[in-house]
């Protein structure tokens, strides 16, 4: 089971050439974090993968079906995608509101509604906001709402568009642990990111874009050691990789114990 | 000289049960630069509203204790006259540009024009300010048709060409990409030099490590920690009342534990490396 991109371009109805010929897979149970400058066409392409976006031309392919042939409505169940803006996403006049919207909408049994909306709750960490209006809370509160009514709907693939804008320690660690118990429970899950703190202590393969394409594609030690690359997408290598640089030591460095243990 | 005495000072807004700041006693110097970090949800925004005099002029609710601003409290300040020796650049930028003026002269130059000051004086004091922003070739650009960059830096020049001695900015790069990011603290560069007082809360805790004076760390609508930069940031105890900290610094922490210290903890990057240096040289010696 995968997303298989196969040499798709998308152009926006204006005109606008966002995506030129790229071709990429994402197989089951990966941890991907897709990286680049604005405008490198990163959103359009997990729009892409949700079938917001259908290919101008080339191909999507989910679990074998070609997002051509089905609906953004069917694909969405097996796709979800987490707005950068949850505002896009919220119209509901409670947290608990929002987040059954889509088991309620399936018509799930009211057992099935408590047990996902549990589980999405539990995984978002908002236990304590389910009875407040989401525009009552703050910003980040508020993306973590947009996130839980996605998982109760308990797709395969998960995107996460900017998930650690305005975060504190807290949001960011229940980020973490979403991530890890996500994966645990079988979901693949993508994130685009310009936090690359996060991106490499939480994804093991890392995509980065630039000028419309996919530039480069491995581990994070592949990209963030390759200088050419973090020019071309105009990303910077996460501290400790930039202290071991400084340092002149060898060995991909990118993580505290490693240092700790080199020196 | 823009000083703020806050003294026991207890905030609740209306129709909420919680105090939002719970007895809060600290002074800001003038000059300083002052970062404040901490949870989410943990008073720093409306620390920054007080001082501003948002609370209580617009956000009424119950307010305790003593906050003086250059001698006068608070609640004696007119709101307008505040306006003129406090600017506070919100937590988004984009929406501070009023979109109402056709040029970016003309839009850095609005808030002078409501103070009413001479014609040439706001030539002279805009010309300055977008100088010192590196927007002079944009004067004549429609504000509406910059980049997100340039923008930015359009709504800080607005606020600095009225020259208040102090500066409030609320996270003012939670929302932007690193290329962004760097725009605005490359401006806040500036303004340290110009020996404003500046508060500043930010959660990207490398660039606080970088510029700030003095830290203060809020939790629960208190204080949990404050001093100086150094002092503050390289605790490891702000992480348990849950502020970050420099990964330099946890760095510098797992050094100490794995039996290899170095002679200070490091918060900032250059610091990092000169440490580690010293301690090879050291231990050659």
């Amino acid at each position: 089971m995968s997303i298989e991109i196969n040499n798709a371009s998308f152009t926006y109805p204006n005109g606008y050439v966002a995506l030129e010929n790229i071709s990429v897979t994402i197989k089951d149970g990966e941890r991907v974090a897709i990286v680049g400058q604005n405008g490198a066409g990163k959103t359009t392409a997990v729009k892409m993968m949700n079938g917001l976006n259908k290919p101008s031309s080339g191909d999507v392919i989910i679990d074998g079906v070609n997002t051509k042939d089905k609906t953004t409505a069917t694909i969405a169940k097996s796709v979800g995608y987490v707005f950068q803006n949850p505002d896009d996403q919220i119209f509901n006049q409670t947290v608990r509101a929002e987040i059954e919207y889509m088991p309620r909408y399936f018509k799930f049994s009211e057992k099935e509604i408590e047990q996902r909306v549990n589980y999405a709750v539990e995984l978002a960490g908002i236990e304590k906001f389910l009875k407040i209006n989401p525009y009552d809370l703050p910003f980040p509160v508020r993306k973590f709402v947009t996130i839980a009514a996605v998982i109760v709907s308990k797709p395969k693939y998960i995107i996460l568009d900017e998930p650690t804008a305005g975060q504190d320690k807290h949001g960011l660690e229940i980020l973490s642990k979403m991530i890890d118990r996500l994966q645990k429970d079988g979901v693949t899950v993508l994130t685009i990111t310009h936090d690359m703190e996060f991106a490499v202590n939480n994804f093991h393969r890392i995509i980065a874009m630039a000028h419309k394409n996919i530039i480069a594609d491995g581990t994070p030690q592949e990209i963030f050691w390759n200088d050419k690359v973090l020019a071309e997408a105009r990303i910077k290598k996460p501290i400790i990789g930039e202290l071991a640089m400084q340092l002149a030591l060898d060995g991909n460095i990118l993580f505290c114990d490693e240092l700790v243990a080199k020196l | 000289m823009a000083k703020i005495e806050l003294k026991n000072v207890t905030y609740k807004y209306p129709f909420t049960r919680d105090f939002a700041l719970k007895d809060i006693t600290y002074t800001f110097n003038p000059g300083k630069f002052y970062g404040i970090i901490g949870e989410n949800g943990g008073g720093k925004t409306t620390l920054c509203n007080l001082i501003r005099g948002l609370i209580p002029h617009f956000y009424k609710g119950k307010l305790k204790g003593d906050a003086i601003v250059n001698g006068i409290d608070i609640r004696d300040w007119d709101l307008g006259e505040l306006s003129a020796q406090i600017g506070y650049v919100f937590e988004n930028p984009f929406t501070q540009i009023s979109g109402i003026k056709p040029t970016v002269f003309e839009e850095v130059a609005m808030g002078l024009e409501n103070l009413g000051v001479p014609k040439e004086e706001i030539i002279e004091k805009v010309m300055n300010v977008c100088k010192l922003l590196k927007i002079e070739e944009l004067i004549t650009n429609n504000p509406n048709e910059l980049s997100g960059g340039q923008r930015q830096r359009v709504a800080f020049a607005s606020i600095i060409s009225m020259d208040t001695e102090m500066l409030i900015i609320d996270e003012p790069t939670s929302q932007l990409d690193p290329e962004g990011t760097e725009d605005v603290f490359e401006i806040i560069k500036t303004l340290k030099r110009s020996d404003k007082t500046i508060l500043l809360v930010e959660h990207k805790i490398d660039m606080i490590a970088e510029y700030c004076d003095e830290i203060i760390v809020m939790k629960e609508g208190g204080i949990a920690f404050a001093g100086p930069t150094h002092e503050i940031l390289g605790n490891a105890q702000i992480m348990e009342a849950g502020a970050m900290m420099p990964q330099v610094a946890i760095f510098g922490h797992e050094m100490q534990k794995a039996g290899k210290p170095l002679a200070v903890i490091p918060i900032t990057l250059s610091e990092a490396t000169a440490q580690v240096k010293k301690r090879r040289e050291d231990n050659v010696h």
